[in-house]
């Protein structure tokens, strides 16, 4: 890395690492609430412009005339140490954004799909989408006060999530609740990544 | 990284959320979207000739490292926009660009986890 070229002098020698995590879910599940419980922020937005041809981001000036759109992404911070910072985004809610989400989770540590129990078929295309990426995740299931409550085990069941896939119940309002989720997702990615090493054939992240 | 194209007549091309880069949407560098920048209070100065934009993020990086994200969302720029503004003031030496997570090697990114890991735990 040509990082002593672009050092301003005067700088702090301290190599800041920053990792991410990905917080998903269909529209309204929540997903900012969480980010919000733990952020040292108030969770900001950051706007993506895109073409409505929908391929690549931020392209639109290739496609004179194209009509184009703007996907709002919604993150936290949280900084651990002078060094390390964690950054928990948001995606889009709108699924029809999926490819947006192709350059969001590189590089990411590791998702939590978060589930609303009352409108659980919101959770199949967000599942379908890690499912088909090499990133460890797991699902959250967000109980909102008054919302039916399930066994683990059938939600489990109504979406199929396979079982080397984390459940675990949360309340994305608790601080508490909230960092379980993040532990968790972490744990996973840690296991999963012992696990492809054991097999010898570590995978790139994304 | 090729030098972006100049098209025949960038005005033709412009879509307004570009008109900061004039008319450029290809970064010089690609940066994640976490990965943090720092500026330096020399750096700072120097920002202030190289126009209203780099200069408001200079200004925005110089008390506390800010992620590409965050310089986006602060200064009210389309992501693609700031993308391009930060690779240049990254390869003026106006801002210095730091490590996102690492994304091979098996020590290194255990490494981070358990680093993640224990600041979550402390959280």
């Amino acid at each position: 890395m040509d990082y002593a070229n672009s050092e301003p002098a005067g700088a702090p020698p301290t190599e800041i690492t920053s990792a991410k995590i990905i917080i998903a879910g269909g529209f309204g599940v929540g997903k900012t609430t969480l980010v919000g419980s733990v952020s040292e922020i108030e969770p900001l937005t950051t706007e993506a412009v895109m073409t409505s041809a929908g391929h690549g981001i931020d392209d639109a000036s290739k496609v004179p005339g194209k009509e184009t759109t703007t996907v709002a992404m919604d993150f936290g911070r949280i900084t651990m140490a002078e060094d390390l910072i964690l950054y928990l985004f948001g995606t889009p809610g709108q699924t029809r954004f999926w490819f947006m989400w192709d350059e969001l989770i590189r590089g990411a540590v590791g998702a939590a799909v978060l589930v609303d129990t009352r409108r659980i078929s919101d959770a199949f295309a967000p599942l379908d989408y890690f499912e088909n990426r090499h990133l460890p995740y797991l699902v959250a299931l967000n109980c909102f006060d008054g919302a039916p409550r399930y066994e683990p085990d059938e939600v489990r069941e109504a979406l199929a999530i396979a079982p080397h896939v984390p459940l675990i119940m949360c309340d994305a309002r608790v601080r508490d609740s909230v960092k379980h989720v993040l532990v968790g997702v972490v744990e996973h990615a840690m296991a999963t990544l012992v696990a492809e090493h054991g097999r010898g054939y570590p995978t790139p992240v994304g | 990284m090729g030098q972006p194209q100049q098209p025949h007549d960038p005005r033709g091309n412009l879509v307004r959320p570009y008109a900061v880069t004039r008319g450029r949407t290809e970064p010089r560098r690609d940066i994640p979207i976490e990965a943090v920048l720092v500026a330096s209070r020399s750096a700072v100065q120097e920002a202030r000739f190289a126009g209203h934009d780099k200069y408001r993020i200079a200004v925005l990086c110089e008390p506390r490292a800010q992620s590409l994200a965050e310089i986006a969302a602060r200064s009210r720029l389309p992501l693609g926009v700031a993308r391009v503004l930060v690779a240049d003031m990254v390869t003026d030496g106006l801002l210095s660009l730091h490590s996102a997570a690492p994304r091979q090697g098996f020590t290194e990114r255990m490494d981070l986890l358990e680093r993640v890991l224990s600041g979550l735990r402390k959280l």
